[in-house]
C-alpha cells in the first residue's frame, strides 16, 4: 500500500493516476473474527485502528450497514475542541484533541485539522465568570484557554454584530486556540485506510440483523452477509444504539435518539477565520467556514425525539436568526443545503464507553452533540477497554451504572432530559 | 413542520408545542425504591416507530397531551389529553355545542 | 459564440431599453431580459471561472441549473455573490461583475491551475499538504495551516460583503387546499382542475413569468388563456417564488423575491418574503431539466443545452449562435433545430441514434437543417473566447470514431431529460431509475403528493396537460370534491427511444470531459474514485465533490452515476442516487431569519417599573430576557461605588429594589397543600394561612431545580415565587406533574408573573417606611406581622397589595406586590418616604453583594449539578415525607462527604480580591481539576474587604485553619484565601426577625 505524499501525487500524476490502489480493501467476510466492531462510523473505525495499532490485535472486522462514514461522521459541523470541565470529560477530550493534533501524520491522510481557534461569545459578567471557571479548569489541566476582551475580539473578528441594535451586546469571548475544524469525511477514510493497512476487514453494506447469544456471551452476529462469529463484539452505532442493544435482548439504554440539523451556505471567499459560538437568550449557534468556502453552521436539536434524517422549518428559522443576528453580513449569503443526523442523546449529556451485562460485549454510545471531536479518544479508549477488558480510569465514569451511583458529569447541568443536552 | 391536532385548540404547528417525552413511562410512587426511580428517570425504550409521547401546548392552551406518533415518519396517529379528567370535560363540552 | 438579438419575437420589450454594466463595461438590454440573455445578445462569452482549474465558463443553460455563468450582482453592502446569471432579471443600472478570477474572468491568472490539472485530481489534497514536501515530513498541524491559508483564498467563489445586510425580510404564513408547484402546461392544468372543483389553490412559480416551458414556445395563447381563468377562479398566483423545500405534514417553504428585480424598490417592501405554506395536497409540476453529456472540452464557453438555445430564442429574442452544432440523443431537439435555423443560424444536427425518422428528416431538410444520424460531438475546440469548432464522431458500438471537424460558434446539447425529483426527495421518497427513458423517475409517496407533467417523466405536451388534470382530480377527490376522473397518462412519449449517452469516448484518445463543470469534476475523476474504492454514490460525491456545487448536482449527478455504473460493470440503479436536500435552489439566510434579528432577535422583557427606574437613574442589565436595574449611580459614581453605597444603605436604613422579574404562580384548589408538599423538599402541610415559607424544589434525579417562597393566602390558595431564570421552566414542570402524573390532585396552577409587580423594601427602616404607606398601620405590628408573615392590605391612595416579610438581604425586609399597573404609583408612594430616611434604590449588583454576605444562593450556585446538601440547605430536606427527588437524591455519589459544598471565601490579605470563576486549589497543588470554584464575589461594605461564595470539597469544616489558593489563570494570578462559613454576616438572622 503506497504512502501518500506530494511525491506520490506527483508521480501518479505523470502516469495518469492509473496506479493508485484502493484506499481500503473490500474483503468478503470471514466466518469468524476475534473482534467485530458494529458500526463503520468514526468511532468504530478509530476503535478498529487502535485495536490493531496500539494493541497489536489481528483478525478484526468492522461491519457497517451502509457506506462507511455515512452516519454522523459525514453529517456534523466538523468542530474539534476540548473545552470540557467535568471530571471524566476533561482528560478524555483533552486526550482526543492531542490525538487530533497529529492525526494527519498518524494516518498518513490529510484530515485537514485546522487549529483556527474556537471563540465562544460572552454577553454578560455572569457569562464571563462561568466561562472563566471552565477555561481556568482547562488551563490547570494542561490545556489552553483564554478570555478575550472586547477590543481583542473586535480585532480578530471585526464583522460580528457589535452594534447598538444587538439584542445581547457582546462583552468578550472565551477562546481555545488549539480548537478548530477538520474535514469530516477524511477522518473516516483515513481511519478506514489505516485500519485496513493493519489488516482490519472493513465490511460495508453488511447490516446487523441479529445478535446470537449463549447465556451472557455473544457468540455471533447475524448480518446481511451471513453469520459472523466473534469472540468479542463492540457496538459503536450512535443513533441506533438502542436498536442494537434491544437486538441483543438487553432492554433499555439511557439514550434517546434525536435529530440535529446542519447547514452549509454557498462557497465564499474567506469570510470567517475562526469557529464562532453564540449562546444566549436560549439560543445555541455555531459557525465556521469550510476550506471549500461554505459557511458551515448549526444550532439546537429539533426538540422532539426522531429517527428521521431530515429537519423541520422552526429550527431552520431559529438557526438563521442566530446567524444574521451575530454576523449581520450573512443576510445575503445563501443557504445551499440543510440536512440532519441522528444523535444518541444520553440522559446527562455524557457518553458511554463501557462493559455491558454480556461479558464479551462492549458499548460505545451516547455521544450527544460531541461525537466528532471525541472520535480519536473514543476509539483509543474503546480499543483499550476491549483489548484489556477493563476501563482506563479516564473513562471510569463513562459507564451505564453512573446513574445508579448518582455520578453527574453533565456539562450543562441541564438535568435528566435528553433533549436539553445540546 | 409537524401539525398537531390539539384536542382543545385544533390543528397547530408543532412549534407552538413543547415536547415532553415518552408517555409510556409510569413514574413510581414518591416513596418507591430508588431502583424504580432510576428505571423511570433514566432508561428509555427509544422506539423507532410508533410511540406514545407527551407534548404541551405551551403557546396555546398550556394543556399536556398524549400524542401517538411515528418517530421515523413523524406521522401522528392519535392525540388525546394527558389528564383523563379533561377528556370528560371535553366530551361534556361537545354535548353542549 | 456570437449571440445576437433578432429583430422580432421574444417576450422582451424592445421599446424599454435597460442600461447596466458588466465588469465595469456598459451594456444594454431590454425589459424582460435576464442578465444572461442581455449579455449573450451583446456578444459576451466568458462569465465565470471554474472552482478548481479556473477554466473559463460561459452560459450553459437558461435556468436555475446554471453551472457556468455565476457572477456577483450589486455593490457594497448590497452585493450578492454566486448569482446565476440566467435567473437574474435585468434592471436599470444593474452592476454585474465576474468572480473567482483575477484580474478578470476573461484573463485569470488562476488558470495556472489548469496547467497543473494532471496533479490536482479528485482527492489529491487528502494525500498531501500534511508536512514538508515531497514526503510530508513533520508533525502537528502547523504546515497544513500554512497551506490552508492559500487554499482557502483560492477556493470559495464570490467575495461577499462583510457589511451588515441593509435590507429587511418578512415571514408570512399561508394555508391552502392544493399547492401546485410550477406553472408549465401541467401546473396550469392542475391549478385549473383544482380551482374549478372549488378548492383553495396556490400556483407557485419560481420564474418572473408563468408558463414554464411554454415561455420557450413561440405562441402565447395557451398560457394567457389559462392564467386569466385561474385569476378569475381566485387562485393565488405567485411568481418569483421558489418552493424550496417540502417538510412534514404538507408544509412547504416558499421564498418570494419581492425586490431583487427592481432598480429602486419602495423601502417599505421587504427584499424577500419567506412563506410557510400548509397545503392539504401538493402537486409537483416542477418540470424536468435537460442533461448535457461529457466529451472533450465539453465545458468550454459556447456549449449549452438545446432547451436553453430555444429559450433564448423564443423568450428573449436572442440567437445564441450563428453556426450551431446541435448534438442530441432523443426526440426533443428536432423542433428547436428547425426554429434556430429559421431564425437564421446555420444548424447541423447530430443524432447519436443511427436513424432519423423520415418525417423528421423531411422537416429538418425543409428548415434547412443539416443532419447526421449516428453522429455526435467528440471534442470541442476553443478559440479565443469560446468554442470555434468541434470534432465529431460516428457511432462505433458503445464508442465513437472521430470523423471530421465542423467549424461552429455554439454547441447545443441534449443528453436526455431528468424529471425534477428534488422536492419529492425531500420527503424521503427515493426515485427509481427507468432505463427506457434513461432517467430517475419519482415514485408514489404515501403522503398527499402527486407529480405531474415532465416532473413525472411525461414528455409529450398534451399528456403533460392531461397529467395535470389527473393529478388535480385525484387531489380534489381526496379532499371530498366531485370532479371527473382523468386517467394519468403513461410516462415517456417520444416516437423513437432515447439512446443513453453520458460520455463520448474515442478508443486511444484522452479527452478532458467534465461531469460537474462548476467544481471541475472530470470523467477521469469518477474513474479515479472507482479505482480507489470510493464507489458508493455518497463516497463518490464526497471524494470528488460531484454534485456539491451551487447547482447541487442538477447538471452532473446523472452522468457521474452512469460513469460509476460503467466502471463497476453494473446498472445505474445498483449505484443509486444521492439524497437531494432542501433548499431546491439556494436561499438567503436573511429571508429565513425574517424580522427576528438584531434588537428583535429575542423578546425583550421589561418590568412595569422600567421607565420609573430609568427616570430615577437606573443603569440596566440583562437577566435572561429581562432588563433589570443594575445600579443607580449618583453623580460621578462608578458601578463599584454605587453598589457599595446601595448595599451599605440597605443595611443601615432602607432601600428599594424592583423584583418583578421573579416568576409568580397562583396555586389553587383543594389539594394545593398536598401538591406543595410533594414538590418541595421541606414540609408545607402545616403552613398557616398568612405565612410564607422558603422552599427548595428538586428534579426527579434529586438535584436542586429551583428555590423560592410560597405564601399561603387562604385554605386552598397559594402564591409562589420562583427565580427569574427558572420561572417558565417551573411553570411547565408544575403543569406537567398535575396533568401527566398526579391525576389524583385537584389543583390549578396559573402564571401570574405579568399580573403582579414586586418591590423589595429592605433595611432596618423598612417597617417604618411601610408604616407610612399602609392605610392601616396596625397591620405592620411585629406581633401581627412577624418574619415570614403575609398580609393582604391597602396602601395609601387605595392601592391593594400583598406583602410578605421575607428577606434575601438578611435585613428586616418586605416584598410588596401590587397589580402591575399600580407599580409606578407604588414607587411614587414609597420613594419620597425612603428618601426621607436617607434610603436609596438598589439594583442587581447590590442585591448580589447583600446575598453573598448572607450566603444566599442564586443561579450561579444552583447550576444543575448541586444537591441540597451541597448548597448547605440539607436541613430543608424533610426526613419525614417523600417528595420529588427524594428517592434519587440519596444515591451514593450524591451523599459523599467530600463533595464540593457551599462555602464563604475571603482573601487572607484583605487588600486582595479575586473573581468568580476562579478555581480553588489546595496550597500544595495548584493544578488539575482543583478542589472547588468561586461562584460569586463582592466587596462587603460591612466587612470592609472582598468576599466570595463558592464550592469546595468537603465544605468549610474540612478546610478549617487550612489555606486555599484561588487561581485564575485566564485573568489574573493566584490569591491566598481562607475558607469560611457562607453565612458571613449575622449568621443567627437576628436582623431579619427584629
Amino acid at each position: 500500500m503506497s504512502k501518500y505524499s506530494a511525491w506520490s501525487v506527483f508521480k501518479n500524476g505523470l502516469s495518469g493516476h492509473k496506479n493508485w490502489d484502493r484506499a481500503w480493501r473490500d474483503p468478503e467476510p470471514k466466518t469468524e473474527y476475534d473482534i467485530v466492531i458494529v458500526g463503520g462510523g468514526l468511532h468504530g473505525l478509530a476503535t478498529a485502528y487502535y485495536l490493531a495499532k496500539n494493541h497489536g490485535l489481528k483478525n478484526i472486522a468492522v461491519v457497517e450497514k451502509g457506506w462507511l462514514g455515512g452516519g454522523n461522521a459525514g453529517r456534523n459541523t466538523t468542530i474539534v475542541r476540548s473545552n470540557y470541565m467535568m471530571p471524566g470529560n476533561r482528560d478524555f477530550y483533552e486526550h482526543s484533541l492531542r490525538l487530533w493534533e497529529n492525526l494527519s501524520h498518524e494516518l498518513n491522510y490529510n484530515v485537514m485539522f485546522s487549529q483556527r481557534s474556537h471563540v465562544s461569545l460572552l454577553h454578560s459578567p455572569a457569562a464571563i465568570d462561568g466561562a472563566a471557571r471552565r477555561y481556568n479548569t482547562m488551563r490547570l489541566t494542561g490545556s489552553d484557554g483564554e478570555l478575550w476582551d472586547l477590543p481583542t475580539l473586535k480585532r480578530n473578528i471585526p464583522h460580528l454584530n457589535y452594534g447598538p441594535d444587538s439584542r445581547f451586546p457582546i462583552r468578550g469571548a472565551a477562546v481555545q486556540r488549539r480548537a478548530g475544524t477538520a474535514r469530516h469525511d477524511a477522518v473516516a477514510w483515513g481511519y478506514a485506510r489505516g485500519a485496513d493497512q493493519h489488516g482490519v476487514d472493513i465490511l460495508q453494506n453488511c447490516e446487523l440483523t441479529g445478535v446470537q447469544r449463549d447465556g451472557n456471551r455473544v457468540v455471533g452476529l447475524q448480518t446481511s452477509k451471513g453469520l459472523i462469529k466473534a469472540k468479542k463484539v463492540g457496538f459503536a452505532v450512535a443513533g441506533s444504539s438502542s436498536r442494537v442493544w434491544q437486538m441483543a435482548e438487553l432492554g433499555n439504554l439511557p439514550i434517546e435518539t434525536h435529530k440535529l440539523q446542519a447547514f452549509v451556505s454557498e462557497p465564499l471567499k474567506p469570510l470567517l477565520d475562526h469557529v464562532v459560538v453564540f449562546g444566549v437568550g436560549g439560543a445555541h449557534f455555531y459557525i465556521s467556514q469550510s476550506d471549500k468556502g461554505g459557511m458551515v453552521f448549526g444550532g439546537d436539536l429539533d426538540w422532539y425525539k426522531s429517527y428521521a434524517q431530515r429537519g423541520n422549518l422552526p429550527i431552520v428559522q431559529d438557526v438563521a436568526e442566530c446567524a444574521t443576528s451575530i454576523l449581520p453580513c450573512l443576510g445575503r449569503v445563501r443557504l445551499l443545503r440543510h440536512w440532519s443526523g441522528l444523535m444518541d442523546m444520553s440522559m446527562d449529556g455524557a457518553s458511554f464507553i463501557c462493559k455491558t451485562p454480556l461479558e464479551n460485549l462492549y458499548l460505545n454510545a451516547g455521544w450527544n452533540y460531541g461525537g466528532f471531536k471525541a472520535s480519536p479518544a473514543s476509539g483509543w479508549y474503546f480499543a483499550d477497554l476491549i483489548a484489556n477488558n477493563r476501563p482506563d480510569p479516564i473513562i471510569a465514569n463513562h459507564d451505564l451504572k453512573r446513574f445508579e451511583r448518582g455520578c453527574n458529569i453533565d456539562e450543562r447541568g441541564a438535568g435528566p432530559d435528553p433533549k436539553l443536552h445540546g | 413542520m409537524i401539525r398537531i391536532n390539539c384536542p382543545f385548540c385544533g390543528e397547530r404547528d408543532h412549534s407552538e408545542f413543547g415536547y415532553g417525552g415518552d408517555a409510556s413511562i409510569q413514574y413510581p410512587a414518591l416513596d418507591a425504591p430508588a431502583k424504580d426511580w432510576i428505571e423511570a428517570v433514566f432508561q428509555r425504550e427509544n422506539i423507532a416507530g410508533v410511540q406514545q409521547e407527551t407534548w404541551q401546548h405551551t403557546s396555546g392552551c398550556r394543556m399536556w397531551i398524549v400524542v401517538e406518533r411515528n418517530t421515523i415518519t413523524h406521522e401522528i396517529h392519535s392525540v388525546k389529553p394527558a389528564h383523563p379528567g379533561t377528556k370528560t370535560l371535553l366530551a361534556n363540552a361537545g354535548d353542549h355545542q | 459564440m456570437s449571440g445576437h438579438r433578432i429583430k422580432n419575437g421574444g417576450r422582451i420589450d424592445r421599446s424599454k431599453p435597460i442600461n447596466f454594466t458588466w465588469d465595469g463595461m456598459p451594456r444594454s438590454g431590454y425589459e424582460g431580459d435576464s442578465v444572461a440573455s442581455a449579455l449573450m445578445a451583446s456578444g459576451d462569452m466568458v462569465f465565470g471561472r471554474s472552482f478548481k482549474y479556473h477554466r473559463p465558463r460561459g452560459i450553459m443553460s437558461a435556468g436555475v441549473e446554471e453551472s457556468g455563468a455565476i457572477i456577483s450582482i450589486g455593490e457594497g453592502d448590497r452585493k450578492d455573490v454566486n448569482v446565476k446569471m440566467t435567473t437574474q432579471e435585468l434592471y436599470q443600472g444593474l452592476v454585474a461583475t465576474g468572480q473567482n478570477a483575477w484580474p478578470s474572468v476573461r484573463f485569470d491568472l488562476g488558470a495556472i491551475n489548469n496547467s497543473m490539472s494532471r496533479f490536482l485530481v479528485a482527492g489529491f489534497y487528502y494525500k498531501t499538504f500534511m508536512g514538508l514536501p515531497p514526503f510530508e515530513w513533520g508533525k502537528g498541524t502547523w504546515l497544513w495551516m500554512q497551506y490552508e491559508k492559500i487554499i482557502r483564498k483560492a477556493a470559495g467563489m464570490g467575495e461577499s460583503s462583510r457589511e451588515a445586510d441593509p435590507d429587511h425580510y418578512e415571514h408570512a404564513h399561508g394555508f391552502c387546499d392544493v399547492l401546485v408547484v410550477g406553472s408549465g402546461p401541467a401546473g396550469l392544468a392542475a391549478a385549473q382542475t383544482a380551482a374549478r372543483a372549488g378548492l383553495n389553490v396556490w400556483l407557485v412559480e419560481q420564474d418572473a413569468e408563468h408558463g414554464g416551458s411554454l415561455l420557450a414556445e413561440s405562441s402565447d395563447t395557451e398560457r394567457t388563456a389559462a392564467l386569466s381563468e385561474l385569476s378569475d377562479l381566485g387562485v393565488t398566483i405567485m411568481n418569483r417564488t421558489t418552493v424550496f423545500g417540502l417538510y412534514d405534514y404538507g408544509v412547504a417553504g416558499l421564498l418570494e423575491r419581492v425586490t431583487d428585480h427592481l432598480s429602486s424598490a419602495d423601502p417599505r417592501l421587504p427584499r424577500q418574503r419567506f412563506w410557510t405554506l400548509r397545503a392539504k395536497h401538493t402537486i409537483l409540476a416542477c418540470g424536468s431539466l435537460e442533461r448535457h453529456f461529457a466529451f472533450g472540452n465539453n465545458d468550454c464557453p459556447g456549449v449549452m443545452t438545446t432547451q436553453a438555445t430555444r429559450t433564448y430564442l423564443n423568450r428573449y429574442g436572442v440567437l445564441a449562435g450563428e453556426q450551431i452544432v446541435l448534438a442530441t440523443n432523443n426526440d426533443s431537439s428536432y423542433s428547436t433545430a428547425c426554429e434556430l435555423a429559421r431564425a437564421g443560424a446555420s444548424v447541423t444536427l447530430l443524432d447519436a441514434r443511427n436513424q432519423i425518422n423520415k418525417k423528421v428528416a423531411q422537416k429538418l431538410s425543409a428548415a434547412n437543417v443539416d443532419y447526421r444520424a449516428g453522429h455526435t460531438v467528440v471534442k470541442a475546440n476553443s478559440g479565443a473566447e469560446g468554442v470555434s469548432s468541434v470534432l465529431i464522431g460516428k457511432a462505433n458500438g458503445s464508442e465513437w470514431t472521430a470523423t471530421d471537424q465542423l467549424p461552429c460558434d455554439l454547441v447545443a446539447l441534449s443528453g436526455g431529460w431528468s424529471p425534477l425529483v428534488n422536492l419529492i426527495s425531500h420527503r424521503g421518497v427515493k426515485p427509481v431509475w427507468d432505463p427506457s427513458t434513461a432517467c430517475f423517475m419519482p415514485v408514489d409517496s404515501s403522503e398527499p403528493l402527486t407529480m405531474a407533467g415532465s416532473a413525472a417523466g411525461i414528455w409529450n405536451h398534451d399528456d403533460c396537460i392531461k397529467s395535470g388534470h389527473s393529478a388535480a382530480s385525484m387531489a380534489a377527490k381526496s379532499l371530498g370534491k366531485e370532479t371527473t376522473s382523468v386517467v394519468m397518462p403513461a410516462t415517456g412519449g417520444w416516437n423513437s427511444p432515447i439512446k443513453p449517452l453520458y460520455e463520448v469516448t474515442v478508443p486511444g484518445k484522452q479527452f478532458k470531459g467534465f461531469v460537474d463543470p462548476q467544481h471541475d469534476v472530470t470523467c477521469e475523476d469518477i474513474r479515479l474514485a472507482h479505482r480507489e474504492g470510493f464507489v458508493s454514490v455518497e463516497h463518490l460525491k464526497r471524494y470528488t465533490t460531484l454534485g456539491m456545487a451551487t447547482d447541487q448536482g442538477k447538471v452532473g449527478n446523472i452522468i457521474g452515476i452512469a460513469l460509476m455504473a460503467e466502471a463497476l460493470g453494473c446498472e445505474i440503479p445498483a449505484v443509486g442516487t444521492t439524497t437531494f436536500r432542501p433548499p431546491y435552489t439556494p436561499i438567503s439566510i436573511g429571508a429565513l431569519s425574517g424580522q427576528s434579528v438584531g434588537a428583535h432577535f429575542r423578546p425583550l422583557r421589561r418590568t412595569p417599573m422600567h421607565n420609573w427606574n430609568l427616570v430615577n437613574g437606573a443603569t440596566m442589565t440583562e437577566a435572561g430576557l429581562w432588563q433589570r436595574p443594575w445600579y443607580f449611580a449618583r453623580g460621578v459614581e462608578t458601578i463599584s461605588s454605587a453598589y457599595i453605597r446601595e448595599a451599605t444603605t440597605a443595611r443601615k436604613s432602607v432601600a428599594l429594589c424592583d423584583v418583578t422579574s421573579l416568576g409568580k404562580i397562583a396555586i389553587q384548589g383543594p389539594d394545593a397543600t398536598e401538591f406543595l408538599n410533594r414538590i418541595y423538599t421541606n414540609p408545607f402541610a402545616k403552613l398557616p394561612i398568612g405565612k410564607a415559607r422558603y422552599g427548595i424544589m428538586l428534579r426527579d434525579d434529586g438535584f436542586v431545580m429551583d428555590d423560592g417562597t410560597t405564601w399561603r393566602l387562604g385554605e386552598s390558595d397559594y402564591f409562589m415565587t420562583t427565580t427569574t431564570a427558572h420561572a417558565a421552566k417551573v411553570m411547565v414542570w408544575l403543569e406537567e406533574l398535575l396533568q401527566t402524573r398526579w391525576h389524583d390532585l385537584k389543583v390549578h396552577v396559573t402564571t401570574v408573573s405579568e399580573q403582579w409587580a414586586g418591590v423589595a423594601v429592605a433595611g432596618p427602616k423598612s417597617r417604618d417606611t411601610l408604616l407610612e404607606c399602609v392605610e392601616d398601620p396596625g397591620v405592620m405590628e411585629n406581633a401581627v406581622f412577624p418574619f415570614m408573615g403575609v398580609i393582604e392590605t391597602t396602601l395609601k391612595g387605595g392601592i391593594p397589595c400583598r406583602i410578605a416579610r421575607i428577606s434575601f438581604s438578611g435585613e428586616m425586609a418586605y416584598e410588596v406586590y401590587v397589580a402591575s399597573d399600580f407599580s409606578p404609583g407604588l414607587m411614587d408612594l414609597l420613594w419620597p418616604i425612603v428618601q426621607s430616611k436617607d434610603g436609596c434604590l438598589y439594583g442587581t449588583e447590590a442585591l448580589g453583594a447583600l446575598r453573598i454576605e448572607k450566603g444566599h444562593v442564586t443561579g450561579a450556585e444552583l447550576d444543575g449539578r448541586v444537591t441540597i446538601e451541597d448548597a448547605g440547605l440539607g436541613k430543608m430536606a424533610s426526613p419525614n415525607k417523600s417528595f420529588i427527588g427524594s428517592a434519587l437524591r440519596n444515591r451514593p455519589d450524591m451523599q459523599r462527604h467530600d463533595r464540593p459544598r457551599l462555602v464563604g471565601i475571603k482573601p487572607v490579605d484583605h487588600n486582595f480580591t479575586f473573581h468568580a470563576g476562579a478555581i480553588l486549589c489546595s496550597e500544595d497543588k495548584v493544578e488539575g481539576l482543583g478542589e472547588g470554584w468561586i461562584t460569586g464575589v463582592t466587596h462587603s461594605p460591612e466587612l470592609g474587604h472582598w468576599i466570595g461564595l463558592g464550592y469546595i470539597s468537603g465544605g468549610h469544616e474540612a478546610w478549617y485553619r487550612k489555606r486555599a489558593i484561588a487561581t485564575d489563570p485566564v485573568r489574573k494570578g493566584n490569591v491566598e484565601v481562607e475558607i469560611i462559613s457562607p453565612h458571613m454576616i449575622d449568621p443567627s438572622g437576628s436582623r431579619m426577625y427584629g
